[in-house]
């Protein structure tokens, strides 16, 4: 790492950084999925025949990738605690398999879709569809964002630096897991 | 924390101090240092005014001389006539006001303003500008793709800009929203880091209230501008699946809703009036505080009037709907709140002109610009007011009176702010004076001629003149002669004053290299960038961090033999 500005490693507010930006990151983000999901939700209030579009979405298959989710979230967290007690290499471990939910996740869902769009719920279809597999798909876009972004902060972690990015990494993946909370009664639930 | 963030010692910053040489390429092409990167925005932001400057110049001989030869472009088409129009609008407005008020001024000010000596995050601003450089070649490289650029106005209402046999354009209409959806990303990722910075990196000692007006201003829109662009965003990607997917979000043929879109873009819409206002709102205060000798009158009073400005213009944006077909009580609703809006500005101007009064006054360039600011912006906001009421605009609506009013708010933020600004801080950022009477020459040639060119449309507005009609000879009544010589008017104050911008180049560039040398501190101002070489060296102050001990505009202070009271000075 070269030489950090003095700037940046001053925290007049109380609050490292790093954490104060992912926050500011999550605000613009919650806009832009609140925008998305508002837009959505206004339309279903609207379209009472949806819930016959909707009642094709597999509920279990959504539960299963909440479960999945969840339980990421959990590695997440237990990351964080090996690097608050500074064991970088348990830390890139809980990382690993954060990311492997990631990717059971994004697995569940490709099988998913595939199954959809051959039965001819393609993005086309109408606008439930449309929206179904643009909300989903942004979400999917920050699930695989988020990987990558963690398979670089495990490298530093295992070498026992710059370990309270894992912390930073985390909050991103439960506002990324929070989302979904949002998508999976919004698009699977509501018939 | 697993790790705690080192704290700062006094001889901390001995490596950041610029000892190393850089190349080239680190120096100017892929600069870390905020003060490189503000110079590639600022540059950038000038040229893309450049472009979008002639751009108003062919339509607008187009509209006074109909179907001439433009000197320069050519016989001007309908469906070039679309996309010169929504060129303008979009570049002035994403790709001019925003990079060079809040993106260039922010990373130029911010860390020298709050006495730190770089962005919290130099390689995310870094980043940012290279996202912001690829929107813009993007836009203009749209010029030249099959069916040309995107010619269904800078608002893209659908179905127009969705389908191509409307607006005339192919790929170019998908262009223009990656490149807008890009320039969002850039100025989110700036925002953060302006954000964060002001935030956390202020100097030792520097409280809330001692920071500088323009980076609480910068601050606050860059806030504003992240809460209120998020719903475009999404905006953007769904009109881009109905342009290249054949989805039907907005398609109300096929269960859409084009109101839809009108909501998104209107939400950020109004919000990024004032995202663009209020950095130039600051920078008045800081120009007009330093040459009228006194304190900012109503420092908070500012601060909550910007901060009300800010919620309260997220309630406003149906304004821009009237005639869309809302619900005839929602427009009560928000004729109330624009009508408000009116109430925290109107407090702010008070207060810019009760800082002025009984103040030393030197009539310097950055002050000439200062105050036109008060006086042009005066204009737009009180023909606002005209609009705000939902009576009136239905009459009113998308014709040029709207097209004068939102130039009279625009073009004093855009222009008149950042000339402001450029001209009071050129000596910082380039370490020589700029030559003050070519600077007044060109004030008077851009002030006026402005006038010329949007009072004429004000009085075309009123009688009826529709806005995006590409030739007014197919509309007899829109086609008199008082009309056509008042056009003809507003077109030849146009060319006048793009000309004029030729005397500003020239006294940026002689001036630049061979202007006298401005010293530290040639305004005798008392912020924390005034205490730094001219032009500050990599880390600013390579002799240590200043420590802040009062606020910022402590100019006459009767306790201070000086008539100013630096920040950084030990009482």
């Amino acid at each position: 790492m070269s030489a950090r500005p003095i700037a940046t490693t001053r925290s007049a507010a109380g609050m490292p950084t790093p954490r104060l930006a992912v926050w500011w990151v999550i605000a613009s983000e919650i806009v832009i999925f609140g925008g998305l999901l508002g837009s959505y939700i206004m339309h279903r209030i609207a379209h009472g025949e949806w819930a016959e579009y909707a009642a094709n979405t597999n509920t279990m298959i959504g539960a299963t990738n909440t479960f999945v989710l969840l339980t990421s979230s959990l590695f997440a967290v237990l990351a964080h605690q090996a690097a608050e007690r500074g064991d970088g290499k348990t830390a890139a471990r809980f990382l690993y398999m954060t990311t492997g939910g990631g990717l059971v996740f994004l697995t569940i869902k490709a099988f998913e879709w595939t199954s959809e769009i051959s039965h001819g719920m393609t993005i086309t279809a109408n606008t439930f569809w449309s929206f179904y597999y643009t909300a989903a798909g942004i979400h999917a876009l920050h699930v695989i964002a988020g990987m990558i972004i963690m398979l670089f902060v495990a490298q530093t972690a295992k070498r026992n630096e710059d370990l309270h990015r894992v912390e930073i990494i985390g909050i991103y993946w439960h506002f990324v897991d929070i989302v979904w909370i949002f998508l999976f009664p919004l698009l699977y639930i509501a018939k | 924390m697993a790790e705690s963030i080192p704290v700062e010692h006094a001889d901390g910053h001995a490596d950041h101090g610029g000892h190393h040489e850089m190349s080239f390429s680190e120096k100017y092409i892929f600069p870390l240092d905020h003060k490189m990167i503000a110079m590639q925005y600022m540059f950038t932001g000038m040229f893309m005014a450049v472009i979008g400057g002639f751009f108003a110049y062919a339509f607008r001989m187009q509209l006074a001389f109909p179907g001439i030869n433009v000197p320069g472009w050519g016989v001007v088409t309908p469906a070039d006539y679309n996309a010169l129009v929504t060129s303008h609008g979009s570049i002035m407005i994403f790709w001019v006001a925003m990079p060079v008020l809040i993106a260039a001024f922010g990373n130029y000010l911010i860390p020298l303003m709050i006495g730190a000596d770089d962005m919290v995050f130099p390689r995310v601003n870094r980043l940012s500008y290279q996202i912001f450089l690829l929107s813009a070649i993007i836009i203009l490289a749209s010029f030249f793709v099959e069916g040309g650029a995107f010619g269904g106005a800078w608002t893209a209402y659908p179905p127009l800009s969705t389908k191509a046999e409307y607006s005339l354009t192919g790929i170019g209409s998908t262009m223009w929203i990656l490149a807008v959806a890009l320039e969002f990303v850039a100025f989110l990722l700036g925002g953060i880091n302006f954000i964060t910075t002001a935030m956390n990196s202020r100097a030792p000692g520097m409280k809330m209230w001692d920071i500088p007006m323009v980076v609480w201003m910068i601050v606050i829109a860059s806030i504003l501008f992240m809460l209120s662009v998020g719903p475009l965003l999404a905006g953007g990607i769904m009109m881009m699946f109905d342009q290249q997917l054949g989805t039907a979000f907005f398609d109300p043929d096929r269960g859409g809703d084009p109101i839809l879109w009108q909501h998104l873009f209107w939400f950020f819409g109004h919000p990024e009036v004032y995202v663009v206002l209020l950095p130039a709102v600051g920078i008045v205060a800081d120009v007009m505080t330093v040459f009228s000798r006194k304190k900012l009158f109503g420092y908070k009073t500012v601060l909550y009037t910007a901060i009300g400005t800010g919620v309260l213009s997220f309630t406003v944006w149906a304004h821009h709907q009237f005639v869309a077909g809302i619900d005839p009580r929602m427009a009560n609703v928000f004729t109330v709140t624009t009508l408000l809006i009116s109430v925290p500005i109107a407090e702010m101007m008070f207060v810019y002109i009760a800082t002025l009064y009984g103040g030393s006054i030197t009539f310097k360039t950055p002050m000439l610009w200062a105050l036109a600011f008060i006086f042009e912006f005066l204009i737009g906001g009180i023909t606002g007011i005209f609009l705000g009421a939902s009576g009136n605009d239905i009459y009113m609506h998308d014709t040029y009176f709207v097209l004068a009013h939102f130039h009279y708010t625009f073009y004093p933020i855009a222009i008149i702010g950042t000339f402001a600004g450029f001209t009071h801080w050129f000596p910082k950022m380039f370490g020589k004076m700029m030559n003050d009477n070519l600077g007044k020459l060109h004030f008077w040639l851009t002030i006026i001629p402005f006038n010329l060119i949007f009072l004429p449309l004000f009085v075309l507005g009123a009688a009826g003149q529709h806005r995006r009609i590409y030739d007014y000879q197919n509309f007899p009544e829109l086609s008199l002669p008082w009309m056509q010589d008042l056009r003809q008017l507003a077109t030849i104050s146009l060319c006048v004053m793009l000309g004029a911008q030729l005397i500003f180049f020239y006294n940026v560039i002689k001036s630049w290299m061979s202007g006298p040398a401005a010293g530290k501190n040639p305004w005798r101002a008392s912020t924390l960038e005034w205490t730094a070489a001219s032009p500050p060296p990599h880390g600013n102050w390579p002799e240590g961090l200043p420590t802040c001990y009062r606020g910022p505009y402590e100019y006459s202070h009767p306790d201070h033999e000086e008539d100013y009271w630096p920040q950084n000075e030990p009482a």
